[in-house]
């Protein structure tokens, strides 16, 4: 191996993969049986983490930069003026071989620019994927990208050797896709991500009559939305992503904030901020639509369309629904008792064993993991009312924000000022 | 007060468990023999550890409380800090006295918080060293990596290793407790050794293949490049990995 060279490609195509924000490795299961390398029990491990404080659990590279596409978002874009290089198919399968044996990953991540046509990279993709699997004996983890438009005979293929497949739908409305990507269309996006669900239920059929039915994309499919490029509002980004994971069974939607890397009209401009606080608030109302039971319409009314930056979503619903509160955490349902403000999947969990033990008191509660200084405006223990209704909604939050500080506080009012 | 000093190994304090029924102690405290100190109105006793006692206590704590206490208190053990055995021994105590009770999900139960607590730090460090151990390719085909966890964790970590790299010879090494597990392409053996050196050092270099310093290269190159500069958080970084395991992470080696 050249490696000044590989050296060189590997800086140039990890670089440019880097605003993929999916990271994670979890998901599949594949066992190790005939002492091969690899072993993925479906519990993603995050081997490292870059300084911007974001998991590294993947190889995560582009098989080549260059993109006959012009999509303003994008680094790789083919009007960019920058270096460009592709790996040979062996040169991955080397590098996520020898990366792995080293414990520094779990697996792969592969996208790619498209060069000549869709179908011609994703061949290579799957080659890639076909090469681990059959030739290493591999067992990791394989994530591919796949190429909008890409024919359903490669879609199949890659499935069979793919643990996961994405197609990042980038803009969260179509609208905002023809602005920014006008060589791409909606539909060759949706139709390979329809074709895989359809695959993956198909499989689970054959699943219930075939013993050895070959998985099929197991870790399934997820995309990710790139974030303030575009106008769109909270509200309507929550309900395409609902809609993805109802209709075509998404594992995962990731939210990017978007990065600015070009001097262009249609985009915000150079100088602005990443917009860091609303991509996490973001996936925390991500994360109650997919832990806590809460639907896309009551994380946000149509009337105030922005997640709130100054707190999370779950107070944020709270406030909104005091009428609720407080509850009796000995006796409220499992689903309640998760949407108090303060209170985890975990920590209601235990509260629900525990209360069958003794009668339960804040003590109890703190010793459980329960974040007091929020939850409890919103509970009694059975006996005495809480501190909820003395107060209107303005200054409970007050009062809760004032016995919390955010690690975000700065962010926020800077990005307040902004809007 | 009677004092039970055992070996420091599982065997031993359930092996003092079964001595402290079995002679009806009252007010009795399990101590690590290292960790005795002189008590003046206290009956010490050294217990010598026995398989057969150890395993009916470990029977009859299963019948009581399940395997998944039984992994509580193995994973409480494993964090070999010196207050362990009162808590696991007030377990023990509350397990007995009440057979009828699933006792192990009674948080309300200080000693049983407590394990589920220690079991919670021992499994992320677990879960750490999975993520941390960085392997190096030796001359003699060995992949070797170093560690120096909080908690002792190789025991728990082995199953991990073997079901992932069934087909290269490898070796993990706490340096803290000198000693480690070695995979020879069939079993998982523990070792005990001396090093005068950590590999990390330069002398240790000579011993690895020639391309382990290219690949450890191209691993720090795609660790650099992967950063977006415009989102950089040292505090976050550092939170998620502490400086203290840095010395063994081949992306934060200084080249
Ligand atoms: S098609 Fe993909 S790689 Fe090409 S410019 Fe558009 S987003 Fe970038």
């Amino acid at each position: 191996m050249n490696f000044d060279r590989i050296t060189e490609k590997l800086e140039i195509l990890a670089d440019a993969a880097k605003y993929d924000v999916s990271c994670s490795s979890s998901g599949a299961k594949r066992n190790n049986q005939k002492k091969g390398l690899g072993n993925s029990t479906g519990m993603g491990i995050c081997h490292s983490y870059t300084e911007d404080g974001r998991c590294v659990s993947l190889l995560k590279i582009l098989l080549t930069n260059h993109c006959i596409y012009d999509c303003a978002y994008c680094v790789t874009r083919k009007s960019n003026d920058i270096k460009r290089a592709a790996f040979t198919v062996q040169e991955v399968v080397d590098l996520t071989i020898n990366f792995y044996r080293r414990n520094y990953i779990e697996g792969l991540f592969l996208s790619s620019g498209i060069f000549k046509d869709a179908d011609f990279t994703m061949e290579r993709l799957v080659l890639v994927a076909k090469k681990l699997r059959l030739e290493e004996n591999f067992n990791g983890y394989i994530h591919l990208k796949s190429i909008p438009g890409a024919s359903d005979e490669l879609m199949k293929e890659a499935g069979l050797y793919a643990d996961r497949l994405s197609i990042n739908l980038e803009l969260p409305t179509e609208k905002g896709l023809k602005l920014l990507a006008p060589d791409k269309n909606r539909e060759d996006m949706i139709k390979p991500m329809n074709y895989v669900k359809n695959e993956i239920i198909l499989f689970k059929e054959e699943k219930k009559l075939f013993r050895n039915t070959p998985k099929f994309a197991p870790a399934g499919q997820s995309t990710q939305l790139i974030i303030g490029a575009t106008q769109e509002n909270d509200l309507e980004i929550i309900q395409t992503a609902d809609s993805f994971y109802k209709n075509y069974q998404l594992k995962r939607v990731y939210y990017s904030g978007y990065v600015p890397i070009a001097d262009d009209a249609r985009l915000p401009s150079l100088q602005s901020k990443v917009p860091m606080v609303r991509e996490n608030r973001l996936y925390q109302a991500d994360w109650l639509m997919r832990f806590y039971g809460f639907k896309a319409d009551e994380i946000l009314d149509p009337n105030l369309p922005f997640l709130d930056l100054d707190v999370d979503p779950k107070l944020s619903w709270a406030l909104r629904n005091q009428q609720i509160f407080p509850i009796d955490i000995q006796k409220a349902d499992f689903e309640m008792i998760l949407r108090v403000p303060g209170i985890g999947v975990k920590s209601a969990w235990k509260i629900i064993e525990a209360r069958r033990f003794s009668q339960l008191n804040e003590n109890h509660l703190k010793k459980l993991g329960v974040a007091l200084n929020r939850a409890k405006y919103f509970i009694t223990y059975g006996i005495h009312f809480g501190n909820l209704k003395f107060l209107n909604s303005s200054n409970l939050k007050q009062f809760i924000l004032g016995n919390t500080k955010s690690k975000y506080q700065d962010q926020y009012n800077a990005q307040l000022a902004l809007f | 007060m009677n004092i039970l000093l055992y070996d420091h190994t599982f065997e031993g304090f359930l092996t003092a468990v079964f001595e402290a029924y079995e002679f009806k102690l009252k007010q009795v405290k399990i101590v690590k023999e290292a960790l005795q100190t002189e008590q003046l109105f206290a009956q010490t006793r050294k217990v010598f550890t026995q398989a057969p006692k150890a395993e009916r206590v470990y029977q009859k704590l299963k019948s009581l409380i399940g395997d998944l206490g039984l992994h509580r208190m193995l994973y409480t053990f494993l964090s070999e800090d010196e207050d362990i055995e009162t808590h696991l021994w007030a377990v023990v105590q509350y397990a007995l006295d009440h057979p009828q009770r699933k006792i192990i999900q009674d948080f309300s139960h200080p000693s049983v918080l407590k394990l589920s607590q220690y079991e919670q730090m021992v499994h992320r460090e677990k879960h750490r060293m999975e993520a941390f151990v960085r392997f190096r390719l030796t001359l003699d085909g060995i992949y070797y990596a170093e560690i120096e966890p909080d908690f002792n964790v190789l025991p728990v970590i082995a199953k991990h290793f073997k079901d992932r790299y069934q087909d290269q010879k490898w070796m993990i090494f706490d340096h803290k407790r000198t000693y480690g597990i070695y995979y020879d392409l069939h079993k998982v053996e523990l070792v005990e050794m001396k090093f005068a050196n950590h590999l990390n050092k330069q002398e240790g270099l000579e011993m690895l293949v020639k391309d382990e310093k290219l690949y450890q290269h191209l691993w720090q190159t795609y660790f650099k490049k992967t950063t977006i500069q415009a989102r950089k958080n040292s505090r976050l970084h550092i939170q998620h990995v502490p400086k203290r395991y840095w010395k063994y992470l081949t992306e934060k080696f200084v080249v």
